[in-house]
């Protein structure tokens, strides 16, 4: 039988069946997207995911993407910044500067935004355990250029719970975390009201190895605990929850994607008006940013790449996404070229200016086959919340391991099905070519890891040192009792702590968290 | 008759990225090897540690950071001090072509890189494990 990538039985022929009529583009619940004209009236941000070596090149970085007509930027953080560990510190070997940009101080970020305005800019910062300062430290710098917190923008990704289920770059154990993230979200509704204290994410679960359905469920089952967390603070529904954004993978199976992001839309918007009482419309349309599947992309005949992430993204814009990356050919190799990222981002300009898809909103909304697999999508979604509410919730799901091994047997199964050649993936299984044409990659400057360790020694010994051992003691002491933590990491960033001295102090309050890994 | 082959997985650095390690430790699994699956984020010490403990044949070192040219020869050198240059280290991951070139210098078994077939690392094992025969059936 034929089937979706993520193994769902797809009928010959679908026809007339009784589907309603869904609501145009604009009402309740909008599935078929969450403003009335959509990209008629405004394009979505092309926001490229960028950030590598030091802040220094990736701020040259940056200032090109800009110069190349890209709308908002997005910050990728090097493993180090990512686990919160200095530079110089022994588990950082090797490791400065690789995966993202690296980044140990207020000092860092004053070098990465230097000259980028951040009261007109939008960034989005990658940025998980460790959110928190990394938020604090852009504050900080926003406030130097004179821009209002009131007027910044931008998203911060800070969604722990997926990285317990997904990616694993964690610290604490997740009830800490939880109260953390709970912390930027309450600060947020009173100091930031443009700014997203989080990007509730499927992507990483996608990429781990999960259907599409899993993705979309536990995602929208992360969102339901951030929102229960935030209402047991105190905060009104309708103050936060306008403010939280999302998260999902564009990924190879056109139509489920496109199926995917519509039932997303209307999950979501039912959650927050019938389960949550929620007033504000805002707090029932869901805003996406969307990545292009970089689990997609091939190491053979590279060149491929551009043509799925050009398939990827039309399905991101088709389902209504407000921000999108797409990926570079090159990125099975390394990180991104300049030459490999701009082609990515002018991939979605052709999108935008010349295919004519921006016309009309959600253009395949009323076809049979697409209502299907939107209405299945959304009763798997339900079925399984219903089942992680019967868990007790997703941190009881996470610590009895019921994510994980929903997405470890749904990648075992998709790999057996690529490896008996069951599902075709040209270039890899299908269509090979003997000789492998080389493509240019980035090199990252391997002085990066020694100018980043030297540029700490020199902040070390010329800062306040003893400013710093009192806001650290202070954010140990508070992180002991209830109060929001923002105020005490706020002052820690400007004495120039580092990131690895801050999530030390954190250490020692909240502890290390060890997964029990299944496999 | 000849015991099952034993490999070691293991996911080294600060990346946390273990669908391929996953995928590996259970595809050997499946082709009749005991495997054992360290966790994250290991220490070249703490993975040789392991090997020796758990008395292997082969170890699999999944690496996608780019951090293999700090951590494969620390762990090369390891082996060589505690005498255990008959394991066999694989190594899968993002592996540019010259670093790929490097580690099999430094003594690394064979290096797979995005799209190797599960089919392959079977083999490649299979073929490069001496088995180890027991004197009498049990």
């Amino acid at each position: 039988m034929r089937t979706t990538i993520s193994g769902v039985p797809v009928d010959a022929v679908y026809g007339p069946e009784e589907f309603p009529d869904p609501a145009p583009a604009g009402q309740f619940p909008y599935t078929r997207g969450i403003h009335p004209n959509m990209y008629r009236d405004r394009l979505w941000t092309m926001r490229q995911f960028s950030g590598f070596g030091t802040p220094e090149e990736t701020n040259a970085r940056y200032l090109y993407l800009l110069r190349q007509g890209q709308t908002g930027l997005s910050v990728a953080f090097d493993l180090p910044t990512l686990m919160g560990y200095d530079a110089d510190d022994p588990l950082s070997d090797g490791e400065v500067g690789k995966c993202g940009v690296s980044i140990g101080s207020l000092e860092d970020m004053e070098i990465l935004f230097a000259g980028i305005p951040l009261a007109d800019v939008t960034v989005s910062m990658t940025i998980n355990s460790p959110a928190s300062i990394l938020w604090a430290m852009y504050l900080v710098v926003a406030e130097k250029q004179g821009a209002r917190w009131e007027r910044l923008s931008g998203t911060l990704q800070n969604d722990i719970l997926k990285e317990y289920i997904a990616q694993k770059e964690y610290i604490y154990p997740p009830r800490p975390s939880m109260r953390l993230v709970t912390d930027t979200i309450e600060f947020g509704a009173s100091h930031t009201p443009r700014f997203n204290p989080i990007s509730i994410s499927g992507y990483h679960i996608r990429e781990a190895g999960s259907t599409a359905l899993q993705e979309l469920a536990f995602t929208l089952r992360d969102g339901i605990e951030y929102v229960d967390w935030a209402l047991e603070r105190g905060l009104a529904i309708d103050a936060f929850a306008p403010r939280l954004s999302f998260f999902f993978n564009a990924h190879s199976d056109f139509f489920e994607e496109i199926a995917k992001y519509r039932a997303a839309r209307g999950v979501w918007a039912r959650l927050m008006r019938d389960r949550y009482g929620a007033k504000d419309e805002r707090s029932w349309k869901l805003r996406f940013h969307a990545q292009t599947a970089g689990c997609s992309l091939t190491w053979q005949q590279p060149q491929n790449n551009i043509v799925r992430t050009s398939l990827q993204a039309m399905a991101a814009v088709l389902g209504g996404a407000q921000s999108l990356h797409t990926n570079s050919l090159d990125e099975a190799y390394a990180l991104p070229g300049e030459h490999a990222v701009t082609i990515a981002l002018r991939t979605q300009q052709v999108i935008a200016f010349e295919s004519g898809v921006t016309a009309e909103p959600d253009p395949f909304g009323g076809g049979y086959f697409l209502e299907h697999l939107t209405r299945d999508m959304e009763a798997g979604a339900q079925d399984y919340i219903a089942q992680i509410d019967g868990m007790g919730g997703m941190i009881a799901a996470i610590e009895r391991g019921f994510p994980q091994s929903e997405i470890a047997n749904a990648s075992y199964k998709y790999q057996r099905e690529v490896e008996s050649r069951e599902r075709i993936i040209v270039g890899v299984n299908g269509f090979t070519e003997s000789e492998q044409q080389p493509i240019e990659l980035l090199e990252i400057d391997r002085t990066a890891e020694a100018r980043q360790v030297r540029k700490l020694e020199f902040l070390r010994a010329r800062r306040d040192s003893n400013r710093v051992a009192a806001s650290l003691d202070a954010l140990r002491e508070t992180a002991l009792h209830t109060a929001n933590t923002m105020p005490c990491i706020l002052e820690a960033v400007r004495a120039y702590a580092t990131l690895g001295e801050i999530c030390n102090a954190l250490r020692d309050v909240f502890g290390s968290y060890k997964e029990t890994s299944i496999v | 008759m000849s015991s099952p082959i034993r490999v070691l997985v293991a996911k080294p650095g600060l990346d946390g990225h273990d669908r391929g390690a996953k995928i590996i430790a259970r595809a050997l699994r499946d082709a009749g090897m005991e495997v054992i699956y360290t966790g994250l984020r290991q220490t070249p010490e703490m993975i040789v540690n392991a090997a020796l403990q758990e008395d292997v044949q082969v170890i699999g070192l999944s690496i996608l950071s780019g951090a293999h040219n700090a951590i494969v020869p620390r762990l090369m050198e390891l082996l060589r001090q505690n005498e255990m240059t008959d394991v066999k280290v694989i190594v899968g991951g993002i592996i540019p072509d010259d670093d790929a070139e490097d580690l099999k210098r430094q003594g690394v078994a064979a290096v797979f890189q995005p799209g190797a077939s599960l089919e392959t690392i079977v083999e490649f094992i299979r073929g490069a494990s001496q088995p180890v025969t027991t004197g009498q059936n049990h």
